[in-house]
């Protein structure tokens, strides 16, 4: 994946631009040696790694306005940072950008159960937003599997998801508004406890605009209070078409579950062996939960096991107590683990149209044979959210070339079925030079002029979401 | 004039053609905004399903499509779209065919957003003609898609100000198989502001909050489940022990009268056909009650007291009367001279309002499409 060429310019003028960050910034907020920067030379898409030219770590709104008042001024590039888990490259520095993280503001700004919002700054991780409500049996719904990690700064930039979302939707569903401050250094307050907007939906626009219009350093997200139980059921399948067509009956009759998820047949193996769940060796393993009262998912389960039995089932497992229940998530929940266990490997994360599942799986196992290289698929089948794991050596010299070109290869099989290159990692750097296999040019072009409106120099992560070549010319102002 | 185009190809040579304002048109049932010159082009010909997935809950439509037939179609498999939009047609005094582009313009979401969202919440996918006459599309038909800018939310709600929409995705939900209606009487505004954050804080899965002052038989507050028969009934019971210190809940559970009460609500009823403006302000739930008391006008909640409408003798400045609050107030219902006279929509802040005028001078640079409309 290129990368633009840094601006010797900027890298000349290093010193000044330090010091006039220390000038708004406590020292320990600024960071600048070769070796500290070191620390945010990447995000969880390791393979790619620089250095930033600084990296800044502002407590409060107001610095982050003063540092970007300065960068603006200094023409120098920003990379807004969260917690650094993005799997897009969407965190990667150049060497002549600065780093500015929002890790140090993470506290909590009001509670407030009666109208179900909480206000925190950014930097707080997802978990401790739930973390700070469940003692009033509240929680905050999107949960993407890193939200121990992961910033609420990086799930509004990402419009990140979760297991959950098929009932609870993603983040843009559950945000409210946002304090952000433009590159310009000018602060905005975008909603609030009320609910849209009273002009155009700035508020939308923003979530998933994997920082290229602002920084966001405060959020009012919804919490919604804890429904009164959880349990899922585990069917196994002989055939993936089979597990497909159950899905879609499911959600035909009626009931929408939290949460379907799917594992084929390299994944459940892989998992097996890692996590002993005790999964059955089957070509297609579903994972259905839903939520109530015990008799309120007694009678959803009813209704979801008859549709399971009728496809005839080598495996349908109720949990039968919050021990099981444990034991049949286990397996899925340890699927990535499972698979850093044994390999490298690269997690995609495009979108199918659900009814293309079984086509889009053979091809998949197709596709890997000609390149030589496994694959395992888990898949948030509600929504049509695929996550092939590519496993490949690192070590070994042009494996990660060759998955990059599978991993290529998969992400416009899910463009040619009608679904999407991303479904919740967002673009990064990752998907970037794809996107001319999703939009057309005008379709990009109008994408651009929104960036144009919010920053019209491009500094603001500038080689992100675009093909380097389609955003040339406008990258070029930064100069 | 109007300009009547077949399909999206012939409606961008138009609008690439237009050589003055076009006032953007679906049914014309919600003439909401100020008066816009110019030739009218409608959209009504781009009409019809494109695609629909039940075991997807995925719908795909021309923009013209009637809503009366997006919702016939859903219902033939007991689905349904999740926000529940009203129909204006009985508020506003006009008649013909509502649309679901217009739907996506005004964002259009009914008693249920506050448990399923807006129309732009639901909304996955757009194809649209940007003032230049481009043809352009965002989103998709999949509901998990972050590729690129979201500017699927930001074409649902701006009233065809950046760009003709053509074809809209959705995706849609399982009707439930019953409902109930759970009624209060007698409170005050407070006292069902309160309530009703109890009920929408508690797991029972509120999928309405309504509190009518004005109702015939005095004040009520109203509460909706949906879902299986077994669980609606579990949970009306259980929201009825909630709410005791509000004193003893009554359960209606028969279909029709759930549905009269619910659209009553939903197309605001009660205001149909009385003289003078109709507001409609979304504000901070908690403090609906005092702002409802501010606008010393006649009043009913939604969304759990969220969403306050008010009808005000003619050319009320409601928000001058109101003064700064947390949210928004949009004037619905007014005649010419009162919309010439005072905003349709809540001025934005000067930072907000910069940001608006650039994306509008960046999808209609010429300023022809519905100008004037959005400030
Ligand atoms: C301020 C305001 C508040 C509203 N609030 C609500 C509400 O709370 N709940 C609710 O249910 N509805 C609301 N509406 C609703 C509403 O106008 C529509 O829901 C709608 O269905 C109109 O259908 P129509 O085809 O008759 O539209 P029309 O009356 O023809 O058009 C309505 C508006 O949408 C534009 N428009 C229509 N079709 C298109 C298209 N294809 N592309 C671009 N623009 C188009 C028009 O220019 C016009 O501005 C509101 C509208 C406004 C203006
Ligand atoms: C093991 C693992 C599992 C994962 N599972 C999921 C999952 O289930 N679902 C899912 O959706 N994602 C998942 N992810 C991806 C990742 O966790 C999300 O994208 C997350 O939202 C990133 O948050 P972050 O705080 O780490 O952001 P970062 O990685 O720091 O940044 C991500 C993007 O946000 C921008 N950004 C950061 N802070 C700001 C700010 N203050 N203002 C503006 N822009 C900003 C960055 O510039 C960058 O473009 C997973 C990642 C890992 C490593």
């Amino acid at each position: 994946m290129e990368m633009p060429a840094p601006d010797t310019d900027i890298l000349s003028r290093k010193d000044r631009i330090v010091q006039r960050l220390q000038t708004v910034l406590p020292k320990t907020a600024v960071i600048h040696d070769d070796v500290e920067t070191r620390a945010y030379e990447c995000d969880a898409l390791t393979a790619y790694k620089c250095p930033p030219l600084a990296a800044v770590l502002p407590s409060t709104t107001e610095e982050v306005a003063a540092v970007l008042k300065i960068c603006h001024g200094e023409g120098v590039p920003v990379v807004p940072r969260g917690a650094g888990t993005s799997l897009a490259g969407g965190a990667l520095p150049t060497a002549d950008s600065v780093i500015l993280g929002v890790a140090r503001m993470n506290r909590v700004l009001e509670v407030d159960y009666d109208n179900r919002f909480i206000r925190v700054q950014s930097g707080r991780t997802n978990l401790s937003v739930t973390g700070a409500v469940e003692q009033e049996d509240f929680f905050y719904a999107p949960d993407p599997s890193s939200q121990l990690a992961c910033a609420i700064a990086g799930n509004i930039a990402m419009n990140s998801g979760g297991a959950h979302c098929l009932k609870y939707g993603v983040t843009t569903n559950n945000l409210l508004g946002v304090t952000m401050v433009t590159m310009e250094g000018e602060i905005l307050e975008i909603g609030g406890a009320h609910l849209d907007a009273a002009g155009y939906d700035l508020l939308g626009l923003i979530c998933g605009s994997e920082g290229q219009l602002g920084v966001v350093t405060e959020a009012t997200l919804r919490i919604l209070r804890k429904p009164e139980g959880a349990r899922p059921v585990l069917i196994g399948y002989d055939s993936n078409e089979v597990a497909g067509e159950c899905v879609s009956d499911i959600i035909k009759a009626g009931v929408l579950p939290v949460a379907i998820e799917f594992m084929d047949r390299p994944c459940i193996r892989a998992t097996e062996a890692f996590a002993k769940a005790g999964y059955p060796d089957c070509e297609a393993l579903l994972i259905v939960e839903v939520e109530g009262s015990e008799a309120e998912i007694a009678e959803q389960l009813g209704v979801i096991t008859q549709i399971a039995r009728r496809h005839n089932p080598v495996e349908l497992r109720e949990a039968q107590s919050a021990d099981e229940a444990a034991r049949i998530w286990l397996g899925r929940k340890s699927a990535f683990g499972a698979m850093g266990n044994i390999n490298d490997y690269m997690c995609l994360d495009g979108t199918i149209p659900v009814s293309s599942l079984p086509y889009v799986l053979k091809r998949i196992g197709e596709m890997s044979e000609e390149f030589g290289l496994d694959v395992a698929n888990v898949f948030h089948a509600g929504d049509g959210n695929m996550h092939p794991l590519i496993l490949f050596d690192a070590n070994k010299p042009g494996d990660l070339e060759t998955c990059e070109a599978f991993g290529a290869e998969i992400l416009k099989l899910c463009v040619e079925v009608g679904g999407c290159l991303t479904g919740e990692h967002g673009v990064g750097i990752e998907k970037r030079d794809l996107m001319t296999t999703q939009f057309a040019p005008d379709d990009l072009e109008v994408q651009m002029r929104v960036k144009d409106v919010f920053d019209a120099k491009w500094l603001l992560n500038p080689a992100k979401v675009f093909p380097l070549s389609v955003s040339a010319e406008r990258r070029g102002f930064a100069a | 004039m109007v300009l009547t185009p077949a399909d999206e190809k012939e409606l961008s040579e138009m609008v690439a053609a237009a050589s003055g304002p076009l006032r953007i048109a679906g049914g014309g049932t919600r003439p909401i905004g100020r008066h816009v010159e110019g030739d009218t082009l409608s959209v009504a010909r781009l009409s019809g399903v494109e695609l629909y997935e039940p075991g997807a809950l995925t719908l795909v439509v021309g923009a013209g499509t009637p809503v009366a037939e997006v919702e016939r179609v859903l219902g033939e498999e007991n689905q349904r779209l999740p926000f529940e939009p009203m129909d204006h047609r009985a508020l506003l005094g006009t008649d013909g065919t509502p649309t679901i582009g217009g739907v996506v313009a005004t964002n259009a979401s009914g008693p249920r957003r506050i448990q399923a969202g807006a129309c732009r919440d639901s909304l996955i996918g757009v194809r649209f003609v940007d003032g230049a006459g481009t043809r352009l599309k965002n989103g998709g038909r999949v509901m998990k898609n972050v590729t690129g800018y979201d500017l699927v939310k930001l074409m649902a709600g701006s009233h065809g100000t950046l760009g003709l929409l053509t074809e809209v995705s959705f995706k849609v939900l399982p009707a439930p198989a019953a409902q109930a209606t759970v009624s209060l009487p007698g409170l005050s505004p407070a006292q069902a502001v309160e309530a009703m954050a109890v009920a929408l804080g508690s797991p029972y899965e509120v999928s309405g909050a309504a509190h009518l002052p004005d109702a015939d038989g005095g004040p009520v507050t109203v509460l909706r489940l949906e879902g299986f028969a077994d669980s609606v009934a579990y949970r009306s019971g259980k929201l009825g022990d909630a709410l005791k210190r509000f004193g003893a809940a009554h359960v209606e559970t028969g279909s029709a009268e759930v549905a009269a009460t619910w659209r009553a609500i939903r197309d605001v009823e009660a205001f149909a056909g009385t003289p003078g403006d109709v507001w409609r302000l979304s504000v901070k739930p908690s403090d609906g009650a005092e702002i409802a008391e501010r606008t010393s006008g006649k009043v009913m909640f939604d969304w759990g007291g969220g969403l306050i409408w008010v009808l005000v003798p003619e050319g009320t400045d409601l928000r001058g009367r109101l003064g700064a609050f947390d949210g928004h107030a949009t004037l619905v219902r007014a005649s010419v001279e009162t919309r010439a006279k005072l905003p349709v929509f809540q001025p934005e802040p000067e930072p907000l309002a910069r940001l608006s005028r650039g994306l509008r001078e960046k999808f209609d640079p010429r300023g022809i499409l519905n100008p004037g409309l959005m400030g």
